[in-house]
């Protein structure tokens, strides 16, 4: 299954090589033409009929994840990392380190030999190490080295109702979800850009978006959810299992209203479940590509994940398929000669 | 006699434009000025450029449109709406003020019960639109709905007192000086710029699309001249400023030298302005493509991003005087 098979595989930001080769393999027999640009986003082409507008789909390849910073005399790796991770849920995750993903997990001092004071403050990045069970320095170091990636190490589930537990499906749902999109024919022009360097700073959509040049753009996205318990219902931002969730501010973007509402009106006339993302803090690709040369308005359509930017998030299957059936119905939707910009 | 458009100018401060949500002050800016500029466009993120031809350089002058502002987050049983910034919202300059939405919906913000005032945050804050159910609200507002400050535009002697002031009143600039520019030996792009208040975002894309040889914002800066506040070298009433250095710009230093050669030759009264944490569009156009040599003529202004912000009509005519005489140069 798609989805299981990019979220197992491992792709921190400037390290995403291997969810690129399972992104060209899906894809080569569905456009007209692959470019891998400089930085490493793939750009594909899929021609559409002349007098159509160019949609840019964007969705980044990297999550979040660590990098080996140094080894210590015992064996013990010490790390950075890599994006935006809340430190407080590292410790006792297994993890996969390098290329050849040697297994390990991560360590701290334990409980009865902390200091009081330290029992009552998260552990840090710093009083943490990965233990890959090595004897020794020299025994580490036959099989890492400094500046490896380490992913989580956590496998695709299916539970509950209809819902997944993977790593990484922000935003694996949304390079999932545009191969899909790849494989039906449309009127427009869609230019699919997998990025890279999203969770370090939108590096990647910056140099796309620029080299597409698009009408306009849409990224596909797994966004927070916080519909939990102890939550008050306005910090949702969006609820599990009522659909992809449409962006209308963030901290990089404000959204043109009357595209994500086209979008999410012509999901909701056909039956498809949609709603809004409430305006937070955080970005996503539309942040750069918006800004790109003279202005690129863009939509943002995103999958609820709970426990985003952790190894094990959650999402549901439902709005996973909401989601690339509202962006289906709105590429479908765009008639000759609309959003185009000279 | 104070030459200042009165109609004008509260006109364009009382109305409704949080960044994002421009179209009715670009209407209006746009009416104003149709039949001053050779070429009027708007681009894909909403900028109003106004073209002033000419056979000489290239000069870009950039005042935003957009205000500070919030958006509604969520909607309560009782119509209590939860709110987000838009901009630099301080929540103590927010608390029990009006704001209005755009299709004039008034609603005063008000706030949870705390054991310490210190402890205010936008998080414990709601607006009352005077409804008492969640139905009745959302006949009038929905999540995702925009509001600005509510204030009316107030002129006493020298000094102005409004909402927005920031800038409009950099917008106001602009106007009259596309106004009086007759006959121009430079090329001028008038851009009313959107989403500034949110990271420059208008100006960026304006300034790759006009691609100019020079650019100048028009916006409004900070003050130190009232009790015990910071130490700033601006005074309100002092004359326009010429900015050496704001966090998004460090003038062109040919630019800067240009500005205050136009105010002493004229008698222009200026001031010089380092303004330590704040920026402009500016900053956005000068690292814009291959580089553009920039500057800022700012219009002093107390209580920026309050519903009462302050500034000297002396201050903005000297600010129209310079920024012709630049454009005429």
């Amino acid at each position: 299954m798609l989805l299981k098979k990019l979220t197992e595989a491992c792709g921190m930001p400037g390290g995403e090589g291997e969810i690129r080769e399972i992104i060209l393999a899906e894809i080569k027999d569905y456009v007209d033409d692959i470019k891998i640009d400089r930085l490493g986003n793939i750009i594909a082409t899929k021609n559409g009929k002349p007098g159509f507008a160019k949609i840019m789909i964007a969705a980044h390849m990297d999550e979040v994840g660590l990098m080996v910073k140094s080894i210590d005399d015992g064996g013990f790796i010490k790390f950075a990392q890599a994006g935006g991770l809340d430190e407080r849920i590292l410790v006792s995750k297994p993890v996969l380190v390098g290329k050849n993903k040697i297994p390990g997990v991560i360590g701290a001092k334990a409980i009865h030999l902390q200091e009081p004071e330290e029992r009552e403050t998260p552990l840090k990045t710093k009083q943490l190490y990965i233990d890959i069970g090595a004897k020794s320095k020299e025994d580490t170091e036959k099989l890492v080295k400094r500046g490896d990636y380490v992913a989580f190490d956590s496998e695709y589930v299916e539970f509950g109702n209809n819902l997944v537990k993977a790593k990484a499906l922000d935003d694996r749902a949304g390079c999932a979800n545009i191969i899909e999109i790849l494989k039906h024919e449309y009127d427009v022009t869609i230019v699919a850009a997998f990025t890279v360097q999203e969770e370090i700073g939108l590096r990647g959509a910056t140099v796309a978006a620029y080299n597409i040049n698009p009408d306009i753009a849409i990224v596909l996205e797994g966004t927070l959810c916080s519909d939990v318990t102890n939550v008050p219902e306005a910090s949702f931002i969006t609820k599990l299992g009522e659909g992809p969730a449409l962006s209308l501010m963030d901290s990089r973007t404000l959204f043109p209203k009357n595209l994500a509402k086209r979008i999410y009106d012509l999901a909701e006339k056909n039956g498809v479940k949609i709603q809004y993302r409430l305006p937070s803090a955080g970005g996503n690709d539309a942040g750069a590509i918006h800004t790109t040369r003279e202005g690129i308005p863009c939509a943002a359509i995103s999958v609820p994940c709970r426990y985003i930017h952790s190894a094990s998030s959650v999402m549901s299957k439902d709005d996973f398929e909401g989601c690339k059936k509202a962006v289906k119905l709105f590429l479908e939707d765009i008639k000759e000669g609309e959003y185009i910009h000279e | 006699m104070s030459k200042i458009n009165n109609d004008l100018l509260k006109k364009l401060l009382e109305t409704f434009g949080p960044s994002g949500n421009e179209e009715t002050i670009r209407e209006i800016i746009r009416e104003e000025i149709k039949d001053y500029a050779d070429e009027i466009k708007v681009d894909a993120l909403g900028n109003l450029i106004a073209i002033k031809k000419g056979q000489g350089k290239k000069i870009m002058v950039a005042g935003h449109m957009d205000e500070i502002g919030i958006m509604v987050s969520n909607i309560d049983e009782n119509g209590f709406l939860r709110f987000t910034n838009i901009g630099g919202v301080s929540p103590f300059t927010a608390l029990y003020q009006r704001v209005m939405f755009v299709d004039g919906t008034l609603g005063v913000v008000g706030m949870e019960k705390l054991d310490e005032m210190k402890d205010l945050a936008l998080s414990k804050m709601f607006i009352d639109i005077g409804v008492y159910s969640k139905e009745e609200a959302m006949k009038k507002v929905n999540v995702g709905d925009v509001a600005c400050f509510y204030t009316p535009f107030v002129q006493n002697g020298d000094y102005i007192m409004s909402k927005a002031l920031d800038d409009r009143i950099g917008c106001y600039v602009a106007i009259e000086a596309l106004k009086a520019l007759k006959d121009c030996a430079n090329e001028v792009y008038f851009v009313f710029t959107v989403q500034e208040e949110v990271g420059l975002r208008g100006a960026r894309t304006a300034a790759y699309g006009v691609d100019p040889d020079m650019g100048i914002a028009i916006d409004v800066t900070t003050t130190g001249d009232t009790p015990k506040c910071k130490t700033m070298d601006v005074k309100m009433g002092n004359g326009a400023a010429i900015k050496v250095k704001d966090s998004s710009i460090l003038t062109h230093p040919e630019v800067k030298k240009l500005m205050v050669e136009v105010a002493k030759e004229n008698n222009i009264p200026y001031q010089l302005e380092i303004l330590e944490a704040g920026g402009t569009d500016s900053g956005a156009i000068h690292i814009t493509r291959s580089g553009v040599p920039s500057g800022v003529i700012s219009i002093p202004c107390r209580y920026v991003h309050s519903p009462s912000e302050m500034v000297s009509v002396k201050d903005v005519e000297s600010a129209i005087e310079l920024l012709c005489k630049i454009l005429q140069k």
